[in-house]
Order: C-alpha cells, then structure tokens, then sequence
C-alpha cells in the first residue's frame, strides 16, 4: 500500500531525511516514533504531496507521490500536526465544503456528514461554529474530514497532541475503529504507549534516519537481548546484591531499601535465569518474588536513540 | 460553467462573507458615503445657481466625479480582499489542509478570486440606485453607463488577479498587501508621471512633438487616464498629439491588462503548490 523508497529531503546543507526506506501492506496500522525534528512531519508531508522530497520517492498504492499528485491526494486522509479552523462555518458545514472539494455529491455528503460526525462522537456539535469547539473536539473533527472521501491511507501527524487525558482515551478510541475499517495507517505520536496498544508496526526515526523498523515485539527485542530483573526480598539486601553482581550476566544492579528490592539488567538466556534463581534460593536469600519488568516503548525507544545523531 | 460556479472554495468564501458583520457595515458606510455627496451636490448646486433646478450638465459632472469615486473604491478595496487571499490561509494553517483536496491549483486559485470580485461587484452595483439619480437628471446615455462599469469590472480583475498572485507567492499577507498597493499605485500615478516626462522631454528636445510608442503605452496603462476618456469621449485626442500614436487607449488598456490578469492567475495556479509533476 505504502513504498517509500530512498527518500530524501535536504534544505541546504541539513538532511531533514536521509535515505529513507519503508514498505507498509494494506491495513497495516504504523506508528512512527522520534523526538521532535527528527523528520516524522517531512516525511508525512512528503506522503500528502505538500512537500517535494530532494531525491528518492514515495508511492502510495502503487501512485507517486512526485508524478501522480492528483492521483495521490485521493487515497489519504492527511490530518497535520497543526492546523487551524474556518471563523464562522459551522461543524456540518466544516465537513461539507471538505466533501464538496473532494468531489462528492450533495446527496452523499447528507448522508455522510451525520455518520461521521457519529463517528467522531460530534452529533451533538453540529450546527456549532468550528472555531468555538475545545481543542479535542477539532482534532477529532479534523479526523472526520480526513476521513470524508473514504480514504484508504491516513496519515495522522501527532493526533493526541495537546489533548486532555479524556480526549486522548476518545482518539484512541475512534482510531481503534478506524483500523477495525482495515485502513491503513501511519500515526506519529509522542505518546509511545499508546502507540504501542494500536500499532502493528513501530518505526523510530532519528536525525532524519529509520534506525528500527518492525513490530512493537521486534523492537523490543531489539534492546541488546537485555531484559530487567525485579528481586522482591525479605532481609540481607547487601548480600544480594554482591550476589547478583557476581553474576556474569548482570549489569546494572541498583537497590531499592524502601522497597526492599534490588533491580538490575540480565542478558541471559531463559535456562541461565533459572539457574540464577536457583543459585539465589540455594544462597539463603529470602526472595518473596522474581520477576521480568514488562519495558515500555519509551524505554525502548531512548536506548535505541542513544548515541544516535 | 456551473461547475466552474459551484467551486467549493467560492461557494464557502462567499458563506463566510456574508456571515461577517464587516461585509454589511463596509457597504453600509460605503453607500451613505455616496449618498452624502451625490444628495450634498444636488443640494449645493441647485442654491448656489438659485434656480432650483439640477441641469444636464450638472447631471454629467456628478456622473463624472461618482464614476471617479467608485475606481477610488475599487483601486483602493481591491488589494485589501485578495492580497490575503492565499497567505491568510496559510497563516490561519488552513492551506496545507485544502491543499491536500483533490481540487485542482485553478479551482482553488478561482475560488479565491471571484469571491472577491463578487464582493467588488456587489459593492458597486449596490451603489447603482445612487447612480441612477444621474439618468433622472439626463446628460449621461446608459451604454456610457455600461462601457465604464465594463472597465470597474476588467480594472477589478487585473488587479485581484495581482493581488492572489502575490498572496500567493509571498508568504505574509501584510507584505503582499504592500506588494499589490505598491503595483496599482505604479499603473495609477507612476505611469502618468513617466507619460508626463516622456512627452515633456520629448518636446523640449524635438521643438516639436514627436512619434512615442512608450509614452502612448504607459498613458494607455493608466486607468485614471482611460477613466477620463470614457466618460469624455474624444478626450483622449490629447493622448494621440502628444504621442503622434494614433490608437485608442482602451485597446491598449484591455490588451494589456487581460494579458496581466492572465499572467497573475498563471503563476498563482503554478505557485501554489509545491512543484511536481502533474500536479493540476
């Protein structure tokens, strides 16, 4: 559905993009990951046809995005970073000028404006002046207008950016809904959980770069093999850790008193960690649990950037 | 036509409009303006003559100054509606967004502009009542009447078609406010000025008057100058001695700035958005 191949975007002598390669099947839900500059918005941007790329191309269902504009324009539902609303032009009529600039028919946008307003949980706001909504209620009426021409792509450039925590719950809602559509859709977010809960495929980008690509699983996995050990005890807290640090495949061990744990990184296999917990059991160290610390996205996602420029 | 009529940017530019209490007050001060000087020169010509009649040529020299007043009007309002056509849009971070629809550069870029010819357009034919005191009073035929509201209309076009091209091109609405006032200050007095020096120099160096194509372009480009000939005709004979170019100043006037309206909505439509290839 979506090939990006070699792209490219310098202004002077910065690389905004460099070289960037990514292919997306139909229905795949993406989520694109990196800090602030790190070349998500060009890369959308490149993908809405709003910027042309220095070199390398982009296809969207087979439709470049350098030679067939028009083409390209009528598959994605493009949904900015930030964007701003008409004064005066109620949240009905907003859908309807959106509708008729894509060339739908007056008697499909009735039917359609009411469904997706629905959908958006915005009925209720219909006949209200757009710019006069919360910040919540605009993005999740930009999302129906990038929805109005039944796109199969969407490009969602920060969605849940500025939202309260009960908007952003709604957006994640109506976005698991719309990947129940079979859309497919690439999402830049700095909510790295939440990518992560709707995402099939996670890519980071860095310094204009995609330096991991794959499923939110694979990219853990990418974290060097480490997982993070959490040891629950009952008394000998010094003695467990100059335990655990003679261990040959543990690093990083810190000790909580207050808690009366001690936490550190394993790059062992399965086998070894059952033969650690042996040995500690076997050592006379009271353990009350032994588990894995689950590592979040944003874990993973600042020890893959690290050292990256 | 219709399809060309039924643009979505046009059909909302028009909603928003007429939705803001500006458009109804700007046309409410505008028309009691008019009516204040056309009733105020009634009323002063008829007590200073005494006679308490309102003759033709009274009736002419209103037509005259009203015809005057409306090119002021639309020299001056028309660089305020279109200049901020594109990068109020921008501003506002509504472009990148409309650009992204699959309206072609032209719909967008037509849209934009006959909203505010519209506006221009309903502005001076609002004002038409206020004229039509002139044929109540004789000494103006109705198709003089038509010939200069054809020159409000082409005058209008060329000059909102420049000011779309510098919104356009031009990211700061405030900057190509300025661009397009500083281009119709250029076609008003500018050109009269270079006109005025040619022939000047011209006949202090010859003695006598001679041959000067340039002079005759740049009198011709004048809209103030074909202004004085339309509603005069015959007048522009001065324009022809001193040039010794005998061609009326309204071909001229039409060719070149049809030429210039189609030029600003061409690079408009090309600058629009980023340059692929068909991009329509």
């Amino acid at each position: 559905m979506i090939e990006i191949k070699g792209l490219t975007k310098k202004y002077g002598s910065f690389y905004a993009l460099n070289d960037l390669n990514l292919t997306l099947e139909e229905g795949t839900v993406f989520g694109f990951v990196g800090a602030n500059g790190a070349g998500k918005s060009t890369t959308f941007s490149i993908l809405a046809t709003l910027l042309q790329p220095t070199s390398g191309d982009a296809f969207v269902n087979g439709k470049s995005v350098k030679n067939d504009a028009h083409e390209v324009r009528k598959q994605i539902g493009y949904m900015p970073d930030f964007f701003g609303v008409y004064d005066q032009l109620k949240a009905n009529e907003y859908l309807d000028f959106y509708g008729a600039s894509y060339g739908i028919s007056e008697k499909e946008r009735e039917v359609l404006i009411p469904q997706l307003l629905e959908l958006v949980n915005l009925s209720h706001k219909r006949y209200d002046y757009v710019d006069l909504l919360s910040r919540g209620m605009k993005q999740r009426l930009c999302l129906a207008r990038s929805l109005i021409h039944d796109p199969k792509v969407l490009i969602l450039d920060e969605p849940a950016s500025g939202l309260d925590p009960r908007a952003r719950v709604e957006m994640r809602d109506i976005l698991r809904q719309l990947k129940g559509m079979g859309k497919t859709i690439l999402i830049s977010s700095h909510i790295l959980p939440e990518l992560a809960e709707m995402c099939d495929e996670i890519g980071v980008i860095d310094g204009g770069r995609l330096i991991a690509h794959g499923s939110v699983a694979d990219i853990q996995a990418q974290l060097a093999g480490e997982k993070q050990i959490t040891v629950k005890l009952k008394g000998l807290l010094e003695n467990a850790v100059q335990f655990f640090e003679e261990d040959p495949f543990v690093s990083k061990v810190e000790l909580e008193v207050d808690k009366n744990s001690i936490t550190f990184h394993y790059r062992g296999s399965e086998e070894d960690q059952i033969n650690l917990l042996r040995k500690a059991l076997d050592h006379s160290l009271k353990i009350i649990s032994f588990s894995e610390t689950e590592t979040d996205l944003e874990d993973v996602f600042m020890e893959i950037t690290k050292g990256v420029k | 036509m219709k399809q060309l009529l039924a643009n979505p940017v046009l059909v909302k530019e028009i909603k928003l409009r007429f939705r803001s209490l500006k458009s109804f007050t700007g046309i409410l001060f505008y028309l009691i303006a008019m009516c204040i000087f056309v009733f105020g020169f009634i009323m002063l010509t008829t007590s200073f003559t005494g006679t308490g009649y309102f003759r033709p040529e009274e009736s002419f020299f209103m037509f005259a100054m009203l015809s005057y007043i409306q090119l002021g009007l639309i020299l001056f309002i028309t660089p305020g509606l279109t200049a901020g056509a594109i990068s109020s849009e921008r501003e506002k971070q509504t472009l990148n967004i409309l650009l992204t629809t699959s309206q072609t550069s032209f719909q967008i870029i037509f849209g934009k502009l006959t909203s505010s010819i519209a506006f221009l357009l309903l502005l001076v034919v609002a004002g038409l009542p206020i004229y039509s005191l002139v044929f109540l009073f004789g000494g103006v035929s109705p198709g003089q009447l038509g010939i200069i509201f054809l020159f409000f209309f082409l005058t209008m076009l060329a000059i909102g078609g420049i000011g779309i091209m510098y919104s356009t091109i031009i990211r700061k609405t405030i900057v190509a406010m300025i661009a397009t006032y500083g281009t119709m200050i250029f076609f008003t007095a500018v050109t009269g000025f270079i006109y005025l020096v040619i022939t000047g120099m011209n006949s202090m160096a010859a003695g006598t008057l001679a041959s000067s194509p340039i002079a005759h372009f740049f009198a011709s480009i004048n809209p103030v100058v074909l202004m004085l000939t339309l509603i005069s005709p015959g007048s522009d004979s001065f324009i022809t001695e001193s040039t010794k170019v005998d061609l009326p100043i309204w071909i001229g006037y039409t060719i070149f700035y049809i030429c210039i309206t189609v030029f600003s909505i061409f690079i408009a439509v090309k600058k629009l958005r980023v340059n692929m290839k068909r991009t329509r």
